[in-house]
């Protein structure tokens, strides 16, 4: 970060463009966007950045960071920061997907850029739906909850269970570091901001593959205000997804920030 | 270089290397599953990339990636798999950047087989990913143009920054032939103006995305493409001829069925019968002008494929009704014996007035009744 002049106390990160994001009133994606920013500029590893979008919300997250950026198709954004990583691997790649994109059509993606160890870091927003679509159900989707193609409630008996992403790909060996934080006050911002800078100092490490599963409101799907939507987050999403260190190997416990 | 034996699937491999091959990634299918066990070794004693993916989704999603960064890069698969490779291959289109695929085709719909056949020349050509965009597809015969067309491939994906097959059936793949290797071409990274590696501090940030919200935005890309495929149709068109200067009949098959029509057509001339073959390389670009103008000479055409009449729409169309087209396939991933072809070269050799029934449908009969 610069240093602030006198009273200066907020500015926009290096890594951030001037435009202005889509996302909803009340959302998170926009804070989870600006611990990434903050990150890279303070590891001063903005120009050597190559990020992959999802398809989802984020779909448009390149129109925000000032770095190299590609458009994966739903789901395959860690076969394509892959393919990009493998021919450039001094560059530092990260992937930014939503739980739809994520954990639904790309779980074979993710399962298997994590099984191979690949040295890429994931940004994983689980806001616990489909935001773009209009707020359809996930495999994350809360049992009983509603969404629009939940429409009386996930029932587990015909629509499953949630699926707890950190605590899979913790069990495979090529993971380096995996854990999930919350987005919904600022203590918790601050602690996720230290998961993703220790995300990406695995990555430039070459220690595996990084992951930061980030609980996320949204709003507007959830027909709640922002208010509401933080203490549904701490409410409901964290007992059901524990906050927590689930896999950090010896080498990134070293590392010092 | 001397000539060496080389199975197919394995000189395209070692051709693309030659090439600057800088990543491959693949899945193993039969009959294509030599290019990627070949690979597996070659790649990483050149510290070079290469990635047996989890499956041909992800392994053409790793070639969009590397694509991206404007890398030598190259998949190949066999038809089940290359239909699991279309959601890449159009985004890859629509990205505007180049990659190239190789397509060992099997019989098939389904699961179909592991035999040699020319299934999938509509979904390479005509088809396969959605949205509005060209491809070029080529369509080797023999081991050593299989090994001449992968170097091609590399230098067409780049020039036109657009996706290239290369469609050959098992046969081809499998098969072994002398053959001459190029000379190996140092990696050579060229500073595309579009690729995304990273600034390093030294330009603008660059983006490279398939998505173009606004219509009209779209429509410019979908006109840029056909643009470029305009420039690609005029320079790029590829064909051998056979015995064609004097031919009444002319034959028109690629990859195995244009080889085996060709020993059909040596032992036709040698009955004296005026026949020809014209064998498309590209089959995208197609040789549409090529076969008008020999419309002026042919009393008659004969479409030989491996499938159920794919490429012969494309023929027809070129044809325009001014002389009859015939047809003889063999789907299924069954391969015609010349002595087959011959039959029907004789036959329309012999019949005196013009055919109007449908190609397809007359083929369909003459196979019911032997079949």
């Amino acid at each position: 970060m610069t240093t602030p002049a006198n009273n200066l106390v907020y500015e926009r990160p290096e890594a951030f463009t001037e435009t202005p994001t889509h996302y909803c009133p009340g959302c998170t994606h926009g804070v989870a966007h600006r611990l990434v920013a903050e990150v890279l500029e303070e590891m001063n590893i903005t120009d050597k950045t190559i990020g992959v979008a999802p398809v989802g919300c984020a779909v448009f997250a390149y129109n925000y960071f000032d770095v190299d950026f590609v458009e994966a198709p739903h789901g395959r954004a860690p076969a394509m920061a892959t393919g990009v990583k493998r021919v450039l691997p001094d560059r530092v790649v990260f992937t930014y997907q939503g739980d739809g994109d994520l954990a639904s059509i790309g779980m074979g993606e993710i399962v298997h850029a994590a099984a191979r160890g690949e040295n890429l870091t994931v940004i994983f927003i689980n806001n616990a739906n489909f935001g773009m679509t209009g707020g359809q159900m996930a495999p994350t989707t809360l049992p009983g909850m509603k969404t629009s193609s939940s429409q009386n409630g996930r029932d587990v008996e015909t629509q499953g269970y949630p699926i707890k992403v950190s605590e899979m790909l913790s069990t495979l060996e090529g993971v380096g570091y995996c854990v999930r934080r919350s987005l919904h006050d600022p203590k918790n911002i601050r602690l996720a901001k230290k998961a993703i800078r220790t995300a990406f100092e695995t990555q430039v490490r070459g220690l595996g593959f990084s992951m930061v599963e980030l609980l996320s409101t949204c709003p507007t799907n959830w027909g709640m205000t922002p208010v509401n939507s933080l203490k549904f987050v701490e409410e409901h999403m964290i007992p059901a997804y524990p906050l927590g260190d689930y896999k950090i190997s010896d080498a990134i416990k070293q590392i010092k920030i | 270089m001397p000539k060496e034996l080389w199975k197919g699937n394995e000189a395209i491999a070692e051709a693309a290397v030659r090439a600057g091959l800088e990543a491959y990634f693949g899945y193993p299918i039969t009959p294509q599953t030599e290019v990627l066990e070949y690979l597996s070794r070659r790649m990483p004693e050149l510290g070079r990339a290469f990635v047996q993916a989890e499956s041909e989704l992800g392994a053409v999603n790793m070639v969009y990636g590397a694509a991206c960064t404007g890398v030598r890069v190259m998949s190949s698969s066999s038809s089940p798999g290359v239909s699991l490779m279309m959601e890449g291959l159009s985004y890859i289109a629509g990205t505007e950047v180049p990659a190239v695929l190789v397509n060992v085709m099997r019989g098939g719909p389904g699961l179909g087989n592991i035999a040699p056949a020319q299934s999938d020349y509509n979904q390479a050509v005509h088809g396969g990913g959605h949205g509005d965009y060209p491809r070029i597809v080529l369509a080797p015969a023999s081991v050593q143009e299989a090994i001449d067309l992968t170097v091609l491939s590399f230098d067409l994906a780049e020039k036109y920054r657009m996706i290239t097959m290369l469609i050959l059936d098992g046969a081809i793949g499998q098969m072994m032939e002398p053959a001459e290797m190029p000379e190996m071409k140092p990696v050579h990274r060229q500073d595309f103006d579009w690729a995304t590696n990273g600034t390093m501090g030294k330009r603008e940030r660059r983006l490279l995305t398939s998505i173009y919200l606004n219509p009209l935005d779209e429509e410019q890309t979908n006109l840029r493409l056909l643009n470029r495929w305009k420039e690609v149709q005029a320079n790029e068109v590829r064909y051998k001829e056979y015995f064609i200067d004097d031919a009444e009949i002319v034959i028109v098959g690629f990859g195995t069925a244009g080889r085996v029509a060709l020993s059909a057509v040596r032992t036709a001339r040698e009955q004296g019968i005026k026949v020809g073959l014209l064998r498309p390389i590209t089959v995208s670009p197609f040789p549409t002008e090529r076969l008008s103008q020999l419309t002026g000479q042919a009393r008659a055409f004969l479409v030989t494929e491996m499938n159920m009449g794919q490429m012969l729409d494309d023929v027809q169309l070129a044809v325009r009704g001014r002389v009859p087209v015939e047809f003889y396939g063999r789907p299924g991933g069954v391969v015609p014996f010349p002595d087959e072809i011959l039959n029907e070269i004789k036959r329309i050799a012999s019949s005196p007035t013009a055919d109007h029934t449908d190609a397809r449908d007359a083929w369909l009969t003459r196979m019911t009744e032997r079949v």
